[in-house]
């Protein structure tokens, strides 16, 4: 303000007592604290935003880490050659012949020996008392182990087997006391007995690789389930999507930006390409059911199918980021290139296309972070239900054979009954987010290293 | 295995035709490239251009053609009394489809000789099929099996008759592209122009997809309306579809369902609109540089989490503690942690980023002239704002949060695992309701035989929702456009 306006009387407020500028009157006050406010629901919304951020990891982290550690139980096995192999010929085939129930036994008879041997004080005086500890797996792995070596048979070889999940939710407190009083797996006998052998360090907790490279398992049997084979699903998937969509991708971006003349025809494609980017993907799980099961009569749950289908769902996300890095790629140099002699295709391929390659290889890894973990067209195609059970034998069968796919295996453990399992999501969850971390800064570092500003 | 096989012979031939056609341009120049037209591996790309393309497109459409055609031939010859009442054409020929795939099996297992299968009964092929794994729903009948048989024959005729066709495309490709070879042949014209058509369809392709999404959708809704009744879909106020898998009894309506939708979008836009909209005006406007490049790439990282993470998060973390606070052991509103509540939370959360990064653009948009406008006048920053910007960002935002609603509403993981699977038409937000979304998945992956209204009203159900979230997404689109084409 002048000094004019300062000492002139004000017309419109006739008799209002002038004060000094430097006092803040009551409405610029007001106008003052309104400001402070705006300012701090700003930062609010955004504080909002990175507490939910914080919740969601701190919640994924304190739930799953929990599922790359088992309960295992260290004992030794006698393998009786009465039970295991009762002509004595060593004859593989006679030994095949013992089923896990036969192998049931030696187990918990070993258990109940390591019981005594420690000298503990438990109600739990028989064999079958001790299966309520065990892993339903365990006589199958020491079945697995006798058959790969039958000249065993006889001696006592000291095994690590897995704890029934009862007894790994209860070392990892989601099994209480009181969870367990109409429970008909297990008893508070059994839990003090775990108590008691835990210091003995029988049973321990261990990091446990099968959950990482493991295959499934049924319903019963959360101890045992792993995410190897649904891992290797998700990267056949990733191979489909990958071989289909970066050239079908590129060619066409390099035809919307280079070649194609303003007419009816690109502005529908350009229209389509726009909004499939918005079309919900469970309509393109609706699409792959329709063509490539229905009609097609492709294999259900296949990793082919399930990469054709997100192949379509990335195509326009990739189109997208391929055109804007084709775009940024200066004019000049397409005019050297003509200029020198070189046909329009020939600057498009050999000068174009090499200098916006680290963009379209960043916008192509976001895409497939992007689909990796989508799931719900996933749903529609089959590939839930599916216990994963089997790894792929080889290349054919890794992309024509049913299959599941880290985010289907996700959601198939949280449907399931056992809370055992929900620990097993979240850990698929953090594998899940590994990845998807790891391609985003492969994305970024590439932009850093390789991207250039014109 | 023969069609990969063909696949190779087809890549060789086109291999061999690429050195031969290179090798005769240069001859016919003398061995001097600067007396030819292209560059000479124009002239080996334009042969096996010629080989690989003709060849592949028959083979494309015969593999897509044949089986249409053998189907339509076995099926006018079965006999009427082999499509018994409760079954349909479609199903029979599926088992006789089968059979011959087992037969096949067996034949190249050596499980049995070609002569076998001729002799096999209908009585024991059952067993005998059972034995190679593969499992048969009903018994063989003798129609079947013959039908399999004659299925069996004249699909081999077609892939003799195919192979025969490729190999001959390939080589007459081969044949005139070889000749034409020569010294004044403008090669790269032509490999450019067959070059540009690959550019071209792969463009296309985006439509195809569209076409594809609409027909299949199209296609087996009208099979549904068939079936069940447009009006009562529409109109009717009920959803309980019945678990028989036969059909009949079901109440398909569409309305409690789209209320549900809406309500979980409405509460998610209620908790990602606010947040997202103060974040975009703060990060825009008040933060500094430091600040914007710290906690914008944060908040987009909750764009970036798969929907999978939210909808546990929803159903493992959200809803157990909604139900502590709101549960019987407090109000009372609650009774299960799956409730609108639970998946419109968390979705809301998940729309924040995408709020505010187009909030965040269309604000930087706005002229910087405008705010100094409006500082020149004395106007604090939040007046500013308040007045100038937001009202002239006005329609982008309104785009943008379209944008988030069409999102919201297509959105399947989180209210497939948190908001419960019971239709209702409830207003309190702390009752399990169900979406069209969440219904696609479930009337889609139970045991519904795939002809009963039960499983086709899926499709119906995703044609609505296309049709929304279309509807939605270009008029954002719209007003997005004519926003940013006024200041640019």
């Amino acid at each position: 303000m002048t000094d004019a306006t300062q000492h002139m009387p004000s017309a419109s407020a006739p008799g209002k007592t002038f004060k000094s500028l430097t006092v803040q009157d009551e409405r610029t006050k007001q106008r003052n604290a309104r400001e402070a406010r705006f300012r701090l629901y700003g930062i609010a919304a955004i504080g909002a935003g990175l507490v939910f951020l914080v919740i969601l990891l701190s919640a994924i982290l304190s739930n799953g880490l929990g599922a790359f550690q088992q309960t295992f139980v260290t004992i030794s096995v006698p393998l009786d050659p009465a039970k295991l192999d009762k002509k004595g010929e060593r004859n593989i085939e006679d030994i095949k012949k013992v089923s896990t129930f036969g192998y049931a036994p030696l187990i918990q008879n070993a258990m109940l020996a390591k019981v005594q041997e420690l000298g503990l004080e438990t109600p739990l005086v028989k064999g079958k008392d001790m299966k309520a500890l065990l892993s339903a797996s365990a006589p199958a792995q020491v079945r697995d182990y006798v058959i790969a070596n039958p000249d065993k048979i006889g001696e006592t070889v000291e095994f690590r087997l897995l704890t029934a999940s009862r007894v790994d939710g209860y070392l990892k407190k989601r099994v209480t006391r009181e969870s367990i009083e109409r429970d008909k797996n297990i008893d508070a006998a059994h839990l003090d007995l775990v108590d008691a052998l835990v210091p003995a360090g029988v049973i321990a907790k261990q990091f446990n690789m099968d959950f990482i490279f493991g295959a499934d398992a049924s319903e019963s049997r959360a101890e045992q389930a792993g995410l190897g084979v649904s891992m290797l699903g998700s990267l056949f998937m990733m191979l489909v999507v990958l071989v289909l969509s970066l050239p079908i991708g590129v060619a066409a971006s390099i035809y919307l930006e280079e070649f194609a003349p303003k007419n009816r025809w690109t502005d529908l494609i350009e229209v389509n390409i726009s909004n499939l980017a918005a079309v919900p993907s469970i309509v393109f799980g609706i699409l792959g059911l329709a063509v490539f099961i229905q009609f097609a009569h492709l294999p259900q749950s296949a990793p082919l199918v399930g990469g054709l289908v997100l192949t379509l769902m990335t195509l326009p996300t990739i189109i997208i980021s391929t055109r804007a890095s084709l775009k940024s790629v200066p004019h000049s140099i397409r005019d050297a290139a003509l200029g020198i002699g070189a046909s329009k295709m020939q600057s498009v391929f050999h000068h174009v296309l090499p200098l916006a390659m680290p963009g379209i290889l960043t916008g192509t890894i976001l895409g497939l972070a992007q689909a990796l973990g989508e799931t719900a067209p996933l749903l529609l195609i089959g590939m839930v239900g599916y216990i994963a059970t089997n790894y792929p034998d080889g290349l054919a069968s890794g992309f024509l054979d049913a299959n599941s796919a880290m985010p289907a295996q996700i959601y198939e453990w949280a449907k399931r009954a056992d809370p055992a399992y929900y620990e097993r999501a979240w850990g698929g969850i953090i594998i899940l987010l590994v990845f998807l971390l790891t391609m985003n800064i492969i994305a970024i570092i590439l932009r850093r290293r390789f991207e250039r500003r014109w | 295995m023969p069609v990969l096989w063909l696949f190779l012979i087809v890549l060789g031939l086109a291999l061999l035709g690429y050195v031969a056609g290179r090798a005769r341009a240069l001859a016919s120049a003398g061995g001097d490239r600067r007396r030819l037209h292209s560059l000479p591996n124009y002239y080996g790309t334009n042969v096996a251009m010629f080989v690989i393309v003709p060849a592949f497109a028959v083979l494309v459409v015969w593999l897509l053609v044949q089986p249409l055609i053998v189907d339509a031939r076995i099926a006018a010859l079965l006999p009427d009394t082999a499509v018994s009442d409760t079954s349909t054409v479609g199903l029979v020929m599926s088992d006789v489809r089968r059979v011959a795939e087992g037969l096949d099996l067996a034949v190249s297992t050596g499980a049995m000789s070609e002569a076998q299968t001729g002799a096999l009964q209908p009585d024991d092929a059952r067993a005998k099929l059972a034995d190679l794994g593969v499992a048969l729903g009903s018994d063989v009948t003798g129609d079947i099996l013959a039908a399999a048989q004659s299925y069996r024959g004249q699909s081999a005729t077609g892939n003799l008759l195919m192979t025969i066709a490729v190999l001959v495309m390939a080589g007459l490709g081969l044949f005139v592209a070889f000749r034409r070879s020569d010294k004044d042949y403008r090669a790269r014209n032509t490999v450019e122009s067959g070059m540009l058509a690959i550019l071209i369809f792969a463009a296309s392709v985006a439509v195809l997809t569209t076409i594809g999404i609409v027909f299949s959708l199209i296609f087996n809704t009208i099979e549904f309306f068939k079936l069940y009744p447009a009006s009562e879909f529409f109109f009717a106020l009920e959803w309980s579809p019945s678990f028989s898998g036969r059909g009949g009894g079901s109440t398909l309506g569409v309305l409690p369902l789209l209320w549900g939708t809406l309500y979980i979008s409405l509460i998610a836009l209620l908790v990602s609109v606010p947040i997202g909209l103060f974040a975009a005006v703060y990060l825009s406007e008040y933060a500094s540089h430091k600040v914007r490049s710290f906690a914008k790439p944060l908040l987009e990282v909750l764009a970036g989490i798969p929907t999978i993470v939210y909808g546990l998060f929803a159903l493992l973390t959200v809803g157990p503690l909604l139900v502590e606070v709101f549960g019987a052991n407090t109000v009372g509103w609650m009774s299960g942690g799956t409730a609108v509540m639970t998946a419109g939370l968390v979705m809301g959360v998940m729309l924040i980023p995408f709020v505010s990064s187009l909030s965040d653009d269309i604000i930087n948009a706005v002229p910087q002239s405008m705010r100094d406008g409006s500082y020149g006048l004395g106007a604090t920053q939040s007046e500013t704002i308040k007045q100038v910007v937001l009202p002239a960002a006005l329609p982008g935002i309104v785009g943008a949060i379209l944008l988030a609603a069409s999102r919201a509403i297509g959105e399947t993981m989180i209210v497939v695992l948190g908001a419960g699977a019971a239709a209702s038409l409830s207003l309190n937000p702390f009752d399990a309701m169900t979406t069209v979304t969440a219904k696609i998945v479930s009337q889609l992956t139970g045991d519904a035989d795939f002809a009963s209204p039960e499983a086709l009203v899926a499709f119906a159900l995703g044609m609505t929702l296309f049709v929304i979230t279309l509807g939605l997404n270009i008029f954002a689109l719209y007003i997005v456009r004519k926003y940013r084409e006024q200041y640019e």
